[in-house]
């Protein structure tokens, strides 16, 4: 009896960490890109660095639930750090260069780590803002160094193993980003899958119980809040790297924020939340910079207002209906804000409404489905019934 | 006798109020100790300071001898006391499986491994298999703890304590708010519990204290009121008047 349990609990754990087909198919995707759009290579160097940056805050974020506001510090840092390298020739190859910043980022996240230790979410998020701003009016005061307003100019880049050099159209870098972002994602499904990773989880859900059953909480949150910086800074130094700049933007209060739009719009606590909503945000921007070239963020806007009132999907279908009208009959400006400011008024006020109606929507077609269903198996029963009688 | 817990005139104040007074008590090893006390009278404040959730005002606390007053609540785990809440406190999104292996992974030190598959031990899944066995578990080891009944979720508050291996194990409550059906199961597993692991039972539900207990602690208003054998502790006229009084008035 307890033998057959084993097995039944250790194919379960073992279940956990499998690599599936979904997994499977989203890596194929992602390198087949290296060859089936090669034109687009700049685009997707950018949005894979958006995934590893989005990816390290989903590791504090959605494994021990800790949320941040001033995650640029450390992808600032971890650019200034590569570019500053590269420039002053100090590590020429790439590769080290890059985990030299890592390196350096992680060092900044364990020292204020034990700022975010205390307190709760509010305290958090303030105190996270505070260090990404401290961070900025550093670079901001120490122009000699990081060249201030202008950005880091001068910085040339290396090849990757003294081999592959960076050309202008961007191929290397996004092959290099790639690999970057896949070993490092590898590894953060190892980790997230260890004891160690579950602890995380543990703690997330239920600090109290945490420590009640032996575990160090303070210490975990410090060391996957350091693995989180770390992370960050590396996904920095991939765009310092691959543009051969640094500036003050990569440490601003807006990456902060765009980070967190990124990761909630993709989901947090499994990984690809990150990556997919990376994905998704570029496509967004894409889109509705082609729609309205001067109100794109307003649009952004919109669409994140419908997502968390409405769901991912349900939001997203009603942003669509509302940009599909103004597209539809070619509405001015001043008309489609007017237009989008009362749906938005009436949305809200009519939103638990529309919520019911969607449950039961969903429960009305789940009944039909198993209708359906248990009538189409009832019809195959009677046939072989019918062919066993005679 | 050898004592496995002690408290030597352990004080808690909570700005005016004395939630525990000069509390001194030894818990036998392998004891069966009940704590009761009616509603107020510091029972889980007592538990708390036990355990580390609360630092004590005075007094000191004693493992084996040894002063544990000043370690965190997970270095006392380690040492080897562990408790259940009186309201549960468990990981809702995680399995009775996953809940049980991370305790006894942390046991085993291997809590910051970050390398290995949680259950690629197997030492470890044996263990929890066994766990889930012993509080009938198996049936819903794989659904989320948030779904499962409330008994289920009061055995599995007693598993992870029990799977953290403790020499004393302080079960606050265990059968609170638990429907008539699902009780006896927990009592069952309770009874069933190895004869060398110390418990401390705090209860109010007295057929439980004394179909359990060898030995009862009454804590009235802070203060360790009466100690003895439960014969002798339901003969004391003392505790009737305290303790009964104050559970026909509430």
């Amino acid at each position: 009896m307890t033998s057959k349990i084993n097995t039944a609990v250790t194919r379960f754990l073992a279940s956990r960490a499998r690599f599936g087909p979904f997994e499977f198919a989203f890596w194929l995707a992602a390198f087949a890109t290296i060859y089936l759009l090669p034109g687009r290579h700049l685009i997707l160097t950018e949005t894979a660095i958006w995934g590893l940056f989005a990816l390290s805050l989903d590791l504090i974020l959605g494994y021990a639930g800790i949320i941040s506001l001033g995650h640029a510090a450390f992808f600032g840092v971890g650019a200034y750090a590569a570019g500053l390298l590269a420039k002053h020739e100090i590590i020429v190859e790439p590769s080290i260069a890059l985990v030299c910043a890592g390196l350096l980022a992680a060092a900044l996240g364990f020292a204020t780590s034990f700022l975010v230790l205390r307190g709760s979410d509010l305290t958090r998020l303030m105190v996270t803002l505070g260090v990404a701003l401290v961070c900025f009016e550093l670079a901001n005061r120490f122009a000699e160094l990081t060249g201030g307003a202008d950005g880091l100019q001068g910085v040339t880049m290396a090849p990757v193993f003294g081999a592959y050099r960076f050309d202008m159209f961007g191929h290397t870098a996004y092959v290099y980003t790639l690999v970057w972002l896949f070993v490092l994602f590898m590894l953060a499904r190892r980790i997230v899958n260890s004891p160690f990773g579950l602890s995380l989880k543990a703690i997330k859900g239920n600090a109290l119980r945490s420590s009640a059953i032996g575990i160090a909480v303070n210490w975990r949150l410090v060391a996957v809040y350091t693995l989180s910086a770390g992370y960050a800074g590396i996904a920095g130094g991939l765009l310092a790297q691959t543009q051969a700049f640094a500036s003050l933007s990569m440490l601003q209060i807006d990456r902060s924020a765009d980070v967190l739009l990124i990761l909630i719009i993709g989901g947090t606590g499994y990984l690809y939340g990150g990556l997919i909503g990376a994905l998704i945000y570029r496509l967004l921007q894409d889109f509705l910079s082609d729609f309205s070239a001067r109100y794109g963020p307003y649009w952004i806007g919109l669409v994140l207002i419908m997502m968390v009132l409405f769901g991912r999907v349900y939001g997203g279908v009603l942003a669509a209906l509302i940009i599909g009208t103004i597209i539809w009959f070619d509405l001015s400006s001043t008309t489609s804000f007017l237009l989008t400011g009362l749906s938005l008024f009436a949305l809200g006020i009519a939103r638990d409404w529309l919520l019911k109606w969607i449950a039961l929507g969903e429960q009305q077609a789940a009944h039909w489905f198993h209708r359906l269903w248990t009538g189409l198996k009832l019809a195959v029963y009677k046939r072989s019934d019918h062919v066993g009688g005679a | 006798m050898s004592a496995v817990l002690e408290t030597r005139n352990l004080d808690k104040r909570f700005g005016g109020i004395v939630a525990a007074s000069a509390i001194s008590i030894a818990i036998r090893k392998g004891a069966r100790h009940a704590l009761i006390g009616p509603n107020g009278a510091g029972k889980t404040t007592f538990v708390n300071l036990l355990t580390g959730m609360l630092r004590p005002s005075g007094g000191e606390i004693l493992l084996d001898g040894a002063s544990i007053t000043n370690l965190e609540p997970h270095q006392r785990v380690r040492l080897g006391i562990a408790r259940t809440f009186q309201i549960n406190q468990l990981f809702a999104d995680l399995t009775p499986i996953e809940t049980l292996g991370l305790a006894v992974s942390e046991r085993h030190g291997s809590g910051r491994d970050w390398w290995r598959i949680v259950g690629s031990r197997a030492g470890i899944t044996a263990e929890v298999a066994e766990l889930l066995e012993r509080f009938r578990l198996v049936d819903v080891m794989t659904e989320r703890t948030a779904i499962l009944p409330y008994g289920k979720q009061r055995l599995l508050e007693i598993a992870v304590a029990f799977a953290c291996r403790p020499r004393v194990l302080l079960l606050d409550e265990p059968a609170a708010g638990v429907p008539e059906a699902e009780r006896q199961e927990i009592l069952a597993t309770i009874a069933a519990l190895p004869a060398d692991v110390t418990v401390l039972l705090i209860e109010h539900d007295m057929d439980i204290v004394f179909s359990f207990a060898d030995r009862i602690s009454v804590l009235v208003n802070g203060e360790l009121f009466v100690e003895g054998p439960p014969d002798e502790v339901a003969r004391d006229p003392r505790v009737k008047a305290v303790y009964l009084g104050e559970a026909l008035d509430g």
